[in-house]
């Protein structure tokens, strides 16, 4: 979107969130719905990341404690099923590893550059010490 | 659509497709944006949503972008609840006239504000609309300072608090005054329903808004919000935070039912010194100096003494 000057903008603006008309917003998936441009679901805050999680689906019991404590929506689950990490809009803060119950972690923080499939074969074994 | 929707479990809740959106600039590990994805899931009716001024609301609408998939509005900052009362006002008006498009729809109004809109800022405001009983909910984020604008203190900063206009020093330990008791004084306008409400216990949140959206008249909620940036700890240890206030009692979870009839709706099973809370947090360091120790004492009969107060009023039923 191009950038706007001070004295462009509308007074008392209002963004809307979705193109055309939507009926049943809270019975529709994300990837239904027909974003704006205004929508902050098209921009991305993946350049704010350090660390970002990694998903061994291996171990996960999908109880879903990471998808309702991430504050940034990021945790996607689909029929009660932990599917994935948002990466456009994950912020790193590393909520979904300290809440994940299971041993050895199915999600742990790795820095921004380091490689998913190889994080993923060298996954920490089952420490024995905290069970 | 008007009823209630059906949470049994975590894994059914994880069913719901959120309407709020990511890409928002909170700072990451905030506990703003969880409380709010807990309340918006907690329903699947429309929504009619507005925010004062604040971290939440200068963070999800930052021009050209809006991170709200429902009518949301941001006017002032003291105003959030008496904007929302107003749209609720006109809506049973039009109501009323029948003169309502889609009418068996049943939308739910709900403000927003921080502790200092709603402390300070929105006092007056949101008493005049708990007492004149609108059909509408109030939630306080509670991070007990003004975030937004680097750390103020606001009358919900806690005794012993480092904030930017109570700093601690060699001559000061920081915020010298209590913390309002904003529950007591909501309950006081014997409003319907007011509880108050922390993000770990999921459950038990869902539970009371959902208990709040059907309940006709106004509706008070405090939520407690750690603050990565101003309490000083590592955003990972949001949840922690929270789990340590919820079981040091530092912030009970309650309900209020037309301001006398009183729940207490989690007890601790083991209860938590209130030490290892206050050393979880940057705000209160200074706090384990010898002579502030004092204080740390201090602390935990306050806490002590709120917890036999409320368990004594639930017990009379007043």
């Amino acid at each position: 979107m191009a950038k706007k000057g001070w004295d462009e903008f509308e007074i008392g603006a209002m963004l809307r969130t979705f193109d055309g008309s939507i009926d049943d917003i809270a019975g529709t998936r994300q990837e239904d719905r027909s974003y704006s441009e205004n929508s902050s679901y098209m921009a991305s805050v993946a350049d704010w990341r350090l660390i970002k999680p990694v998903f061994n689906k291996d171990y996960c019991i999908d109880c879903q404690f990471c998808w309702i404590y991430c504050p940034d929506v990021s945790i996607i689950s689909r029929d009660k099923k932990l599917i994935g990490v948002d990466m456009d809009h994950c912020k790193g803060c590393g909520i979904c590893v300290e809440v994940c119950p299971t041993n050895p972690k199915s999600l742990l923080m790795f820095p921004e550059q380091a490689d998913e499939e190889t994080e993923i074969a060298q996954w920490p074994k089952k420490d024995e010490e905290e069970a | 659509m008007s009823e209630m929707k059906k949470i049994k479990n975590l894994k059914e809740f994880s069913t719901s497709a959120d309407r709020f959106e990511g890409a928002n600039l909170l700072c990451p590990g905030c506990a703003h944006s969880i409380i709010v994805r807990e309340i918006l899931n907690a329903t699947n009716d429309d929504l009619v949503l507005s925010a004062s001024t604040g971290c939440l609301e200068v963070c999800t609408a930052v021009y050209p972008y809006t991170s709200w998939d429902a009518s949301w509005i941001h006017i002032g900052f003291e105003n959030s609840s008496t904007a929302v009362a107003g749209a609720e006002a006109m809506y049973n008006a039009l109501k009323t006239k029948g003169r309502l498009k889609q009418p068996d729809r049943n939308p739910k109004f709900v403000a927003f504000g921080g502790d200092g809109a709603s402390y300070d800022i929105g006092f007056q405001w949101i008493s005049g609309c708990m007492e004149r009983n609108h059909n509408m909910m109030y939630v306080v984020l509670d991070n007990e300072v003004y975030a937004n604008t680097g750390g103020q203190r606001s009358s919900s900063t806690p005794i012993g608090s480092s904030a930017t206009t109570s700093p601690a020093g060699s001559i000061s330990y920081g915020e010298k005054m209590n913390k309002k008791d904003m529950m007591g004084i909501m309950a006081a306008h014997h409003i319907p329903y007011a509880a108050q409400v922390a993000p770990n216990k999921w459950k038990d949140m869902v539970k009371k808004i959902q208990k709040g959206f059907a309940t006709e008249g106004a509706v008070f909620i405090n939520a407690v919000s750690p603050c990565t940036t101003e309490w000083k700890f590592d955003p990972k240890d949001t949840m922690m935070l929270t789990d340590l206030a919820t079981d040091s009692l530092v912030f009970p979870l309650y309900e209020v039912i037309d301001g006398k009839e009183f729940n207490i709706t989690y007890r601790p099973k083991n209860v938590v010194p209130v030490e290892e809370y206050l050393a979880a947090q940057g705000r209160f360091k200074h706090l384990f100096k010898d002579e502030y120790k004092y204080l740390i004492k201090e602390w935990q009969e306050r806490v002590d003494a709120n917890w036999a107060y409320l368990q004594r009023r639930e017990e009379a039923k007043v």
